[in-house]
Parts: C-alpha cells; structure tokens; sequence
C-alpha cells in the first residue's frame, strides 16, 4: 500500500485545469516531484493535505481520505510551504515549539520535539532570535523544522532549495536525503530542478500540465544506456582515429559531446577492444566510461505536451 | 546482571554530547480540544506581548499599567479619606470606569488585534495552521477569544482592584458584590463588543499600521460622535435622540446595558430610559458580536493556504 496513492484525480479552475486524471502511486522513501511551473504540483498537495477539494477522482494519504479525513491525515503529515510564512517577531523555537503544540502535542514534548528537529535542520543559537532578521537558508531550515515537529510519518516539502546559494543548497538536499532515509519518514519533495531531484530522491514523479508524463525509480532514470564515453588524446585528430578504428572492427561508434566518442556495448569484450585499439594507434586513453540517462531526457525524449504516460 | 556503567570503560571521558540521532515521537498526541487550549493560551500570551520580541511587550504593560494606576489613587483616596470627606461608595462608579479610560482601551484594542489577527495573514502564517489538524472555524473563533480575554484583562483588572480597596474601606460588601459582578459583566460585553470589531477590520485590513488607524479610527471617532450627540441631546431636553445615538458606539452602547440590566449608575447623559430601550441595546450588543463573528467567517473562508 503506498503511502500516496491517487485515482483519476482531476482538479479544475474556471479557466485552467491543474490536475488532469492524474493516477499516481508514492512509497516510502523520497519521491521527487517535478514539473514546470503550473505542472499542477502545489495543486496536488494542498489536495492531499485535504486543504482543496478534488473535482473529481480519489485520493488517499496514508490510508485516509483526503475528502473526509482531511483532519487525520494533517495531523499525521509536515508540510513545508513554498512562500514565506514566518512572523518575524517570533523566534524559530517558539513558533515551532507552537506549532508542535498545534499539531497535538503536550506541551513539555512539543518543547523537546523542537529542540531536537531544530539541531537536526542545523539552526543554533539563532533560533533564539526574532525571525525577520534571519537569512532565506535559516528561513527555509525553520520552514522545514515546523514540518517536523510532530514527527509525521510522511512530509510534502514545496521547494525546499528555493533562493538557497550552493552550500545551502547541499546541506538542504542531504538534509532531505536524510529524513527519507534514516529518520524514516516518506517525503514528497517538488522541485523544477531536476539535478536536484537525481540527487536526493529514489523515486521521481513527473507532471505536464497536469498530467502525468512518468513515474519511476530514480535509478531507472538514470540506468546505463547501454553505451561507453571514451576520450583519447595524443594527437589532434585522435577522436576521429579511434572512431574510424572501432568501425573497421565492426563496432558503432559515433562523435559525442566535447571530443569524445560513443561506443555501442555489444559484448563484455567491447571496453577490451577500444584499449586495444587506443594502444595500437598509440593514442593515450584518458577515460572510459558507462553513459547515463538524465532526467532531462524525459523531457526531450517525450517532449513537452506530447504526453505517453509509462 | 552487570549495570551499565560497568560496561563502560573506566576512566570513559564525562560530559560527553552523544548525537542520539532522530528520534521518533512515541508519546501521546491531543485532540482538537487541547489543541483549541493551547492555541488560546498562546494567543492571550502574545497579545501583551508575552513570547515575542522584547518592544512588543512594551505598549500592552504601559497600557495596563496606566489603566491601574487611577483605580489605585481612587482607592488610596477612598482608604485613607473615606471618613473625612464622609464617602460610602465608590468615587468613580464601575461602570463609569471603562467610559473614562476608553482611550486607553482603544488603543489596546487597536494595537494588538492587528498584532493577532493581521499578522498571520500578512506573513502568511496562517498557511502553517491550515495545514494542522484544527478547523478554520476554531482557528477563527479562538483568536477572538484570545483577544476578548486579554480585553477583558485590561478592563477587568482596575475593577478588580477597586472592588478589593472598597472593601479594605469597609463599604458594604453585599451592595459592592452585586454593583463588581455587573460592572464585571459589562467588562465582559464590553470586551467581546470591542475585539469582535477590532478582529473584524484587522482581519479586513492586512497591513498593520492601517489596520491599527482603522480600529482607532472606527472606534475613537464612533465614540467622540455618540457622546457629542448624547450631551447635546440631553442638554437640548430630546433625551431619545441621544439613546439611539447610543447605540453606534460599544461604550455607550454596553454602558446603557449595565443600566438597564444592573441598575448601574448611568455614565452618559442620555441611558436608555425604558424596558424597550434596554432591550434594543442588549439586542445591539448581541448583534455587534454575532455581526463580528459571521464576518470574520465569511473573510477566513476566502483565505487560501
């Protein structure tokens, strides 16, 4: 039983429709969620936290139903906004000690609860300071503290690295990592970065307009093509030499990004015939390497619009 | 069995901060009631100040402060002279009391339901209690209890206080009993009459220095244009103008409610004169809160996470 599971969920605005039939299955782990902007991503959480109603199609978080058991399902969910949603004459301990308490817990507990889930996000001696003076990182780290205050068994995180610099950014993304993996708690995070998402999560949804364009496990985003990057170097037109070697041998082999050259694995022997062949031409073989698919190439391949749900 | 500490090396370094990793939540977890309890308590917290930043405390203590401050001197008077210039009640009825600060009741009326109520919509806070277990119905009405409450703090306490000096000048208990428990419930009416305004435009006006002139505005000139027309009525010798005019301002209007209920002594020129009239205001001051609450409502359904 997943964790998220929808049924033909269909929302639709008097102009635009957000969600479209959209069936999708979420697990345990971190699950990716990505799309344009307007892809219907906000849409489907505040769907699933029983916030917005459905126009039609079902949808259960953690076995409830987000029609009726709304109230359940928030008190057993975080939910970290995209927008700024801090006062700023509040310290972080006390909105989330607050907010801990909102959710249900005594008040000694909420208080511990805090302390612990504000260590673990990383804020210190700040969180004893008014929020208004804090930078976007300890914005987002308190931002997302509150999400985990009650210990939910599932958080729906809205564009947790948004206006992060890059090293707010790594620890934000281990961060999540994290809470998928060893805190134990299912996480749906949304992000238009698809980098991002290849790094933190093991599984990724994506949405078009509304739609769902693929779901699938990260690694089978990213498997081997099947195919090897090599790059040598000696001479000018080492690439070229290689090439035309490999195709006499009656490999396929073509030009790639840069100067290098991809080779079609056809038996465990191919990596064993290009060093064979580099050393014969006396060209110096600098790497050689299995080439990955990206995400990105769910967008090219299937291209905008033209939707093949997998 | 060997103890714990046996196991551990002797001589194991002390004070030693073990990072125990996340632990999992295992404890009890409220209902919609205890959440509804907290959320009250904080609100009544914040709004003098209590649990944010140091300058927010400042307005609502000087504010309550000053509200005690002639309730002290009056009862400071009527211990030590009570025999000299042959007092047997209060100098400043209970009722009258709220009347004479109302300035300063505004004020605290205007400063802080922005500061609870605007303040969740502006920095969007309100998001982060949507997305939790409580309804937005509860979310609506315990604010504006939490403001009502504090209200009723700031009016209560100087009477309180009153109450107590009267009967350290050994007045009548049972008559200032009974006249304390009025003006009491007046407080109460008072209180739930002014936040229920106060929310209502708060909650309208998101930004908090127009919300804080609006409450001012709506509060301090409905109160200055009543009076005015009640003491030209009453001088004029049309007295009923003057109890209709009453009714546009929560401090005339739960004034008139405590002469006609309690037979308080009247602090306007112009009480309502007959059952009739009395009715009209309870009425008045049933609608003014009920009118506050269906308002708030409406405007929190139209909130979005």
């Amino acid at each position: 039983m997943g964790v998220i599971e929808t049924a033909g969920l269909t929302k639709s605005y008097p102009r635009v429709t957000a969600l479209d039939h959209l069936d999708v299955t979420v697990g345990d782990g971190v699950t990716g969620l990505v799309g344009a902007n307007g892809a219907g991503k906000s849409t489907l959480i505040k769907i699933l936290l029983g916030l917005v109603p459905a126009t039609s199609g079902t949808a259960s978080v953690l076995g409830y139903d987000v029609a009726t058991e709304g109230a359940e399902i928030r008190a057993l969910v975080g939910y970290m906004p995209e927008h700024d949603c801090l006062p700023a004459d509040v310290s972080a301990s006390d909105l989330v000690v607050h907010l801990g308490q909102m959710s249900g817990l005594p008040y000694a507990a909420a208080r511990e609860r805090a302390s612990d889930v504000l260590r673990h996000v990383g804020l210190a001696e700040e969180r004893y300071r008014p929020m208004g003076g804090y930078s976007t990182g300890m914005k987002q780290r308190a931002k997302l503290a509150q999400a985990l205050v009650h210990d939910p068994r599932l958080v729906l995180l809205d564009e947790p690295t948004n206006g992060l610099d890059p090293s707010s950014r790594d620890d934000m993304l281990a961060l999540v990592r994290r809470i998928g993996s060893e805190f134990g708690i299912a996480v749906l995070v949304t992000s238009h970065l698809l980098g991002e998402l290849e790094r933190m999560s093991d599984h990724v949804v994506v949405l078009d307009s509304g739609r769902l364009l693929r779901s699938s496990a990260t690694t089978d985003f990213l498997h081997a093509t099947g195919s090897l990057l090599v790059e040598v170097q000696g001479r000018p037109d080492a690439d070229r030499l290689l090439g035309q070697a490999l195709v006499d041998a009656g490999l396929v082999a073509r030009p790639a990004e840069g100067r290098m050259i991809e080779v079609e694995v056809r038996d465990d022997a191919t990596p064993d015939v290009v060093r064979d062949l580099t050393v014969d031409l006396g060209l110096g073989l600098v790497r050689m390497q299995e080439r990955h698919h990206r995400i990105e190439d769910v967008f090219r391949d299937g291209g905008a619009g033209s939707v093949q749900p997998v | 069995m060997s103890s714990p500490s046996d196991s551990e090396p002797a001589g194991a370094p002390t004070g030693v901060i073990h990072d125990l990793g996340y632990r999992p939540y295992g404890g009890p977890r409220l209902g919609e009631r205890a959440v509804a309890r907290a959320f009250f308590v904080t609100g009544l917290r914040n709004t003098y100040g209590l649990g944010r930043s140091g300058r927010s405390k400042v307005l609502p203590f000087i504010l309550l402060g000053v509200m005690l401050l002639p309730a002290l001197i009056l009862v400071g008077v009527l211990v030590q002279a009570r025999n000299i210039l042959g007092l047997n009640e209060q100098i400043v009825a209970y009722s009258t009391y709220p009347l004479t600060t109302q300035l300063l009741i505004s004020v605290f009326v205007a400063s802080q339901a922005p500061a609870l109520i605007s303040r969740d919509l502006r920095f969007r806070t309100i998001t982060l209690y949507l997305a939790r277990p409580m309804r937005r119905t509860t979310y609506v009405l315990v604010r504006l209890a939490s403001l009502t409450v504090a209200t009723f703090l700031l009016i209560g306490a100087p009477l309180l206080l009153m109450y107590v000096g009267g009967l350290l000048a050994d007045l009548p208990v049972g008559r200032e009993t009974g006249r304390f428990l009025g003006a009491i419930v007046g407080a109460a009416l008072l209180a739930a009459c002014l936040s229920g305004l106060a929310a209502l435009v708060a909650a309208l006006t998101v930004r908090r220095g127009l919300a804080v002139a609006a409450v001012i505005v709506v509060l301090l000139v409905s109160y200055t244009v009543v009076a005015t027309i009640q003491g030209i009525s009453g001088d004029a010798g049309r007295p009923a103008v003057g109890e209709v005019a009453g009714l546009f301002s929560p401090y005339t209007l739960v004034n008139g409610v405590q002469v006609f209920l309690f037979d308080s002594p009247a602090a306007t020129n112009t009480p309502p004169s007959s059952d009739a009239m009395g009715l009209v205001y309870l009425l008045a001051v049933v609608l003014t809160v009920g009118g506050a609450i269906g308002g708030l409502l409406a405007r929190y359904r139209t909130v979005h996470p």
